[in-house]
């Protein structure tokens, strides 16, 4: 936070939220990083059912599901859940 | 309870769009936050949340951030059922006075083990006295995760934390989990129900079923915590299933005082041989690990005691008799 912030004056009475948290983007938390192997997915769509952050998106137009990196955090619950073991979470290096 | 037009396959969750937005501030692999994205699925249109203060409430809501797409208000630590109780009767009113154009607006009170347990219980306890037409969702990640693993009355027996340490004096907490929702269904309430993320299915369907049931209706939902238990961020769902298949955590349903068991549950009371033992359970748990250490031998013992002892008397209750 900045010196610079709003006062009191300025925000919104008894400090209403006004922004949606998705402008806040949780992804640099990250130490693994879920990779997939289209060939073993088998769509099955418990992965974006389980993520707790909301980072896998469902595609219908594509027929394919897609992760979010801006707020994936790595967890791995996609990796451990999975049936056919098709995301494997792979260590972020610099 | 008809559940009306209503079928979840994970296609349809996949499809409908999140009321708990991504960009929430819970630690990687938390339980409860799954929970709250599969649960806001669930709902069937316009829907008011309110939350006591918790780890979820912290996590949505820092300023100027909000991760609700629903009206949501947050409320003090013993309040949340309180809270709920004056929406809906403010709802009645202004639907009386023609103010409120939809057929039904749904009442969700949120709140975790210490709103619930310790705290909340006699603002819940009040609030379904008076029979308020509301969904109270306790979400349990098992002692005060938010301010520092602090104890409360839903830490399972021996289970280590910063106020019940495991050492020499004592080997984790002392006293039993509290049978929060059996208090629950003696209030004589509409529905009281169990559910596990891993279950989502079930979860969900009781999540509606607590919206569509006319009056007061209480849905206990375990919540693996990666921080507060000591575990692999990567087992939170993992662990949601375990408990459920030892039996530390069954799933049933009351229906105006009628117990049932749940389907995952009733395989298992249908079929004895497929319980596990705890420590399936309790291995990888830090906060259990010094059962595992020659001295905790003991304590293991007794913790599978307690389970069967509950269990059966479970299955006692839903005329399932072993």
């Amino acid at each position: 936070m900045t010196v610079k912030d709003k006062g009191w004056k300025e925000i919104a009475p008894a400090g209403v939220c006004s922004k949606a948290s998705t402008d806040f983007l949780t992804g640099d938390w990250k130490t693994y990083t879920p990779l997939r192997d289209p060939v073993k997915c088998t769509r099955c769509l418990l992965c974006v059912a389980f993520c707790p952050d909301g980072a896998i998106h469902w595609r219908p137009e594509k027929g394919d599901i897609e992760f979010d990196t801006r707020y994936c955090k790595g967890c791995g619950i996609c990796a451990n859940e999975c049936p056919t073991k098709a995301i494997t979470m792979k260590f972020e290096q610099e | 309870m008809a559940t009306e037009e209503w079928k979840f396959t994970t296609k349809d969750i996949a499809e409908k769009p999140d009321l708990f937005l991504s960009g929430h501030r819970a630690c990687a692999g938390c339980g409860p936050a799954t929970v709250l994205r599969m649960i806001m699925k669930a709902t069937r249109g316009p829907t008011i949340v309110t939350e006591a203060t918790g780890c979820m409430e912290v996590v949505s809501s820092i300023y100027p951030y909000t991760s609700w797409a629903v009206p949501w208000l947050h409320t003090a630590f013993e309040t949340a059922a309180a809270n709920a109780s004056g929406i809906e009767a403010a709802l009645k009113i202004l639907k009386k006075k023609g103010k409120v154009k939809y057929e039904h607006v749904d009442v969700i009170a949120l709140a975790g083990d210490g709103g619930t347990y310790d705290i909340g219980i006699q603002a819940l306890s009040g609030a379904v006295e008076r029979g308020h037409d509301f969904l109270f969702v306790l979400y349990d990640n098992e002692a005060y995760m938010n301010t520092g693993i602090q104890r409360s009355g839903g830490t399972p027996h021996g289970a280590a934390t910063t106020t019940s340490p495991a050492g020499t004096v004592i080997p984790g907490k002392l006293e039993y989990k509290k049978p929060i929702a059996e208090i629950m269904v003696a209030h004589e309430m509409p529905y009281v129900a169990t559910a596990s993320p891993y279950y989502w299915r079930d979860m969900l369907t009781k999540v509606r079923k607590g919206l569509e049931v006319e009056g007061p209706a209480f849905l206990h939902v375990f919540a693996p915590c990666p921080r507060g238990w000591r575990s692999d961020p990567a087992k939170s769902i993992e662990y949601s299933k375990l408990a459920v298949e030892t039996c530390v955590f069954p799933l049933w349903e009351s229906i105006n005082g009628q117990c049932q068991l749940s389907t995952p549950s009733k395989l298992i009371a249908l079929a004895p041989q497929k319980k596990k033992l705890v420590t399936e359970y309790l291995k990888g748990q830090g906060r259990f690990s010094h059962m595992f250490k020659p001295q905790g031998r003991k304590l293991l013992e007794e913790v599978q005691r307690v389970t069967d002892e509950r269990w059966q008397r479970l299955l006692s209750k839903c005329g399932m008799k072993q």
